[in-house]
């Protein structure tokens, strides 16, 4: 098997993080998405630091996971605060700009 | 993908096996976390995605980050997925009207095109490199190999880092905290609430539950001393949920009383 092999499946996931994001209405189901984009990019980067033989692409993915964990905190509390108000954890549901 | 173009070294068998084995229950799950309708599901699918990875990552000679996936990704950021999935509500489900017409179809077609834009990119690309491999990288240890990344050229990353994560702390706090309108009642405001209220019957509490040296259990009322039944002795919602015995079998027959 090439190693390559990773870098696509890192590509497919990341695409099928993206059409969640866009796609799904839910606003918890859509930082997930972000999450799994997240994660994919993390497997690129571990492949690349095993393809150059050095440490550097496992640290960008290890501090690719604290950012992520720190846009989780953020998000959900995000995600919380807007539901206490609206009652609603839909994206659709945010569109006051609009009317 | 035998005439792809970013050809950088070759896997030994038991990796190859591994990889097609986990690659399609990867793909095939991040699909199904479009496509379940319930938010949980998607939540336990993601968590299979990540710990996936964690074997990738394992695989690939990136023992730590492995375990961090596991224990931060699976253990911490799911968790605190579905935490907040429990509390927004389990049963909220997507609306079905869509409030952009043709949104639903354009996105997922400028979403495939972007994967296809990635994945002919990547099959195009030439890094020019065959796989080095990390024998050499974690000749020390994998986490010793990453500390010293991290705490020399990396070490003013690994600083702002650390204020990002007690900005997000704080940020957290700041957006999940909500100041209450009304003051709580103390206890000292259910004391006076009991002696000045209407009645004196309940001041010193409710009846406790159970028949006291016949029978004794939170489902059965309490005798009062005449012998009838106290139902205010049984928690509201056993009696709604229906879970309430009749302490008719428990009384004392009143010939019995006399004799003693």
């Amino acid at each position: 098997m090439d190693i390559s092999n990773y870098i696509y499946l890192s590509a497919l996931l990341f695409t099928i993080g993206a059409i969640g994001v866009v796609v799904r209405r839910n606003a918890i189901v859509v930082f997930m998405c972000v999450e799994l984009m997240l994660n994919a990019a993390n497997l690129a980067f571990v492949t690349f630091a095993r393809v150059y033989g050095n440490l550097d692409g496992q640290v960008a993915s290890f501090f690719t996971m604290v950012v992520a964990a720190c846009e989780v905190v953020v998000g959900l509390a995000i995600i919380v605060t807007i539901y206490r108000s609206r009652r609603s954890a839909s994206v659709d549901d945010a569109s006051l700009l609009k009317r | 993908m035998a005439n792809l173009a970013l050809e950088v070294g070759r896997t030994l068998q038991p990796e190859a096996i591994l990889f097609w084995i986990l690659a399609p229950l990867a793909v095939v799950s991040a699909l199904g976390m479009l496509f379940v309708k319930k938010a949980v599901h998607s939540a336990l699918l993601l968590a299979w995605v990540m710990v996936t990875l964690a074997i990738f990552y394992i695989a690939q000679d990136a023992l730590f980050l492995g375990i961090v996936q596991i224990v931060v990704y699976t253990g911490a950021v799911m968790m605190l997925f579905l935490f907040i999935l429990m509390l927004v509500g389990v049963d909220s489900s997507d609306s079905l009207v869509e409030n952009i017409r043709g949104q639903r179809p354009a996105s997922i077609a400028a979403a495939i095109g972007l994967g296809g834009l990635i994945i002919s990119l990547i099959s195009r690309a030439n890094i020019g490199v065959e796989t080095i491999g990390l024998q050499d990288a974690n000749s020390m240890g994998n986490v010793q190999g990453l500390a010293q990344q991290l705490f020399t050229n990396y070490v003013w990353a690994f600083e702002v880092v650390s204020a990002l994560l007690i900005t997000a702390a704080l940020g957290a706090m700041v957006l999940a905290h909500s100041t209450s309108t009304k003051s709580r009642t103390a206890q000292r405001d259910q004391s006076i609430a009991r002696f000045r209220g209407a009645s004196l019957a309940t001041a010193a509490g409710l009846p406790s539950s159970g028949v006291f040296a016949r029978h004794n259990a939170v489902d059965v009322p309490a005798l009062l001393p005449d012998g009838s039944p106290a139902p205010t002795s049984i928690s509201a919602t056993l009696e709604a949920r229906g879970d309430m015995l009749s302490s008719k079998p428990f009384e004392l027959e009143a010939k019995e009383v006399e004799e003693d």
